[in-house]
């Protein structure tokens, strides 16, 4: 083969690879993407049944049940609305009420939410950036406050 | 006093980084043998006063002075030492500090141990070097300073986040960087290449060694944060396709291309363009994996600084480099002509096909990191790529990279022959389905593409030892020729040996723990049992316990299988005292290559315990194959070849001699 043609057939060879490759992520993009929703969205624009999708928003107080069987059932709130989401495991160090959550799941035919993951990230001054800007949206955000920083000449005993 | 002397420091840097980035680049264009060589020089001096603004970080951190910010806000007085130190680069402004120590650390050992480069590309190589480290060190003045005083001083600091006190998170980073900052040299090399015109084998000698350095630290990096990640988030899962770990996976998929391709170029004078190209883009990937941990733009624990300010400076700083190389590679790459001819089946397609994979890969890697940032830039949907996206584009890809890993090393230069190459891994594949045998058998016919991932992983771990065997000729030979022949081996044998051979136990370790691993999750009380795989756990005892700047209230367990006791386990809730953060400490108890793995949920008051427990099996090879793989960076980096007799670069005209047909 001349150089020419050996060009020519390791250009086409990789052509092949790229061309595969691409229409692998375009597939796998279609398939495997979640969107992010508040309360609100769920009801602006309903999600198609089996849709997988994520579901933001704060903790409503005093929402938490424990049901037998591990399963845990709270109610996630934008402020505007809410929606009750059920989860079996184990929740995050840092899940509690009042905070900001993410969970991920699929929305059920009687409107409850069931996740099978529960995301609430290590710190405790964060709000999920997704929960931030819904709560802006319904008018409810408090703005960055940031909290008072805890300078003190040290707890006893601590 | 150390803070302004650290502070003072960064600012000298900055004037060295100046003179060390102008200086050798006007010596090269005036062909001037004084200013160039005064590059080595500088880099030294630059090496000396980063020491002394890290060593000043350090000292700030380790002597809890709370007056500076930067102590103020990620540590405190009860913390160990091993943490007040590690805090130092557990933020934003101290890992920029650490960038440009260990950026100024690889100038200082190029110009130490590189005395047969020629000069004027050593003083093009250590001027790029100069200018990364110049921009780093004004970003780091302008918009990052350390060493900003408090005025009053607090009497206390806060804490550094809780879950970067642990040891794997301590050591992390610093790997990580050196991995990062080391493709900085090929990055710098390659510019200096594109501006000197020297690009031959002779210049792939000179970088590969300082790409092994890099690409072995990155392998640790990338493997002690998924093991931290393992044992620290209380998930059991190791790698979650987080935008942060993309960006640390992709420069080293990147990087492994890269560290290939060179071996070409070195062997055979070939692929150089694209092996210049790769070596901008390792960098750059580097750049990128820096710039989107640190900006703030991907919201994680990595994230400290939430600053867009600074992402956009970082922003700038990307596309200059980035560009800024790119576009003299554009100009440049061109003159450089045409490289040595092979056939479609030789070594260097194998080696071809590697990169064509590898860069696949890293492609797919970016869309699916970057797409949710581009689509939120660009609309207001909010979307999340998570693992199936990965699994199915990035394992489609691996899959061919594994079966095509074993024929490589088999086939020779130039021009190979398949046929003996599939003759000679016949006893490999051999092998394999004897494995995916014995994996049916043992987990009474497991899922088809489990049995099918052994088999892959047995056939290179296999196809890796048959090179060696063959190579030393053991089997047909007296033991002491045999063994003589195998101690001629050059080093890099046992280091694709050892490399290869790793990847096929990580992908071992990787199919068993996905598939067979088990989930139990139950309420106890003390005295109950649980059943986990095979296993039984029983609660025996729970409670408070102290640490230094914590609580834990600690949960022990016994594990038996069949009755018979194989230890003992403990896992922990742990509150931190100055910032109330709770976190979770697994145990895992080691059974065979498994581990059993315990994470405590909620302890309510009467006395119950939540406990998700796992059976994990195989799972350590995922970690221990990547060590392996870097000890075959070990290995390679020490061969022969790679330090002593490294013929000098030679001329090569930019316009080239030979015109191309």
């Amino acid at each position: 083969m001349s150089r020419k043609q050996r060009r020519l057939s390791l250009i086409v060879f990789v052509g092949i690879v790229l061309a595969s490759a691409t229409g692998l992520v375009l597939v796998a993009l279609q398939d495997s993407i979640v969107f992010f929703n508040s309360p609100s969205d769920i009801l602006a624009r309903p999600p198609a049944p089996d849709q997988r999708l994520r579901l933001g928003g704060l903790v409503v107080e005093g929402s938490i049940e424990r049901l037998p069987g591990e399963i845990v059932r709270f109610t996630v709130s934008d402020g505007a609305n809410t929606r009750q989401v059920s989860y079996v495991g184990v929740l995050p160090d840092l899940f509690r009420e009042g905070q900001g959550v993410i969970t991920e799941g699929r929305l059920q035919p009687d409107g409850t939410f069931k996740a099978d993951t529960v995301l609430a990230k290590h710190d405790e001054t964060y709000m999920p950036r997704e929960v931030a800007e819904a709560l802006k949206r319904q008018g409810v955000w408090q703005g960055d406050k940031s909290k008072p920083l805890p300078v003190s000449p040290g707890k006893p005993g601590s | 006093m150390i803070a302004e002397i650290g502070h003072f420091a960064l600012v000298l840097a900055l004037a060295v980084g100046i003179l060390q980035s102008a200086l050798p680049l006007w010596g090269v264009r005036r062909t001037d043998h004084t200013l160039m060589r005064l590059a080595p020089a500088l880099a030294g001096v630059m090496f000396v006063v980063m020491g002394i603004a890290f060593a000043c970080l350090l000292t700030v951190h380790a002597l809890s002075d709370f007056s500076t910010q930067n102590v103020f806000r990620n540590s405190h007085s009860t913390m160990p030492l091993v943490f007040r130190l590690s805090a130092a680069w557990g933020n934003h402004e101290g890992s920029m500090v650490l960038w440009t120590f260990t950026l100024a650390l690889f100038a200082a050992l190029l110009s130490a141990f590189s005395n047969r480069l020629p000069v004027d590309l050593k003083a093009a190589t250590l001027a790029v070097q100069g200018l990364i480290a110049t921009t780093f060190l004004l970003f780091i003045l302008l918009t990052s300073n350390p060493f900003l005083r408090l005025d009053p001083a607090p009497a206390e600091g806060r804490e550094l986040n809780p879950v970067l006190q642990d040891i794997g998170l301590a050591l992390h980073p610093p790997l990580l960087y050196v991995g990062y900052v080391g493709f900085s040299l090929a990055y710098s090399f390659a510019v200096a290449a594109l501006v000197t015109g020297r690009i031959d084998a002779g210049w792939a000698r000179a970088v590969r060694p300082w790409v092994l350095i890099a690409w072995i630290f990155l392998t640790l990096g990338i493997a002690l944060g998924s093991y931290w990640a393992y044992y620290e988030l209380g998930w059991g899962g190791w790698w979650f396709w987080d935008p942060v770990e993309n960006a640390s996976l992709m420069p080293w998929l990147a990087g492994t291309a890269l560290f290939h391709s060179i071996i070409v170029m070195e062997k055979r004078n070939a692929m150089r363009v694209w092996t210049l190209l790769l070596a901008i883009l390792a960098f750059s990937l580097s750049l990128m994996g820096t710039f989107l941990v640190r900006s703030g733009i991907l919201t994680s624990v990595h994230a400290f600084a939430v600053d867009p300010a600074r992402g956009i400076v970082i922003l700038v700083i990307l596309s200059l480099f980035i560009g800024g190389a790119l576009a003299l590679y554009a100009w440049r790459a061109g003159e450089l002509g045409p490289g040595g001819l092979f056939s479609p089946l030789s070594r260097e397609a194998a080696l071809l096909l590697n990169n064509l994979l590898l860069a696949t890969a890293t492609a797919t890697v970016f869309v699916g990191t970057l797409y949710p940032l581009a689509l939120e830039a660009f609309s207001d949907d909010k979307i999340s790529v998570g693992p199936p996206y990965f699994n199915l584009t990035f394992g489609a890809l691996m899959v061919p990279l594994a079966l095509c890993m074993p024929f490589g090393p088999m086939l020779a230069w130039k021009r190979g022959d398949l046929l003996a190459a599939a003759e000679r891994l016949l006893a490999a594949a051999g092998l394999a389905l004897v494995a995916a045998a014995i994996g049916a058998w043992l987990t009474q016919g497991g899922p088809l593409l489990a049995l099918a991932g052994f088999a892959l992983g047995t056939f290179v771990i296999a196809g890796a030892v048959s090179d060696i065997i063959l190579r030393a000729r053991l089997l047909t030979s007296s033991p002491r020729t045999a063994l003589s022949r195998l101690a001629g081996l050059p080093r890099q044998a046992f280091g694709t040996l050892l490399g290869h051979a790793g990847i096929g136990v990580f992908l071992i370790g990787v199919v068993s723990a996905s598939t067979f691993e088990s989930e139990t999750i139950r309420t106890l009380r003390v005295g109950e049992t649980m059943s986990v795989g095979a296993y039984e756990l029983r609660l025996v005892a729970s409670g408070p316990r102290s640490g230094a700047n914590y609580q834990d209230v600690v949960a022990g367990f016994d594990v038996r299988r069949d009755g018979i006791s194989l230890g003992h386990v403990e896992s922990a809730k742990r509150v931190y005292l100055a910032s109330r953060v709770p976190t979770t400490e697994t145990g895992q108890l080691r059974i065979g290559f498994g581990q059993l793995y315990v994470a405590l949920g909620e302890v309510g008051k009467d006395g119950k315990v939540g406990v998700r427990a796992y059976w994990k099996p195989n799972i350590l090879l995922i970690w221990f194959g990547l060590v392996m793989a870097a000890a075959g960076g070990v290995c390679s980096l020490s061969d022969r070849r790679l330090r002593i007799g490294a013929p000098a670069v030679a001329r090569r005209a930019v316009a080239p001699t030979v015109t191309a047909q």
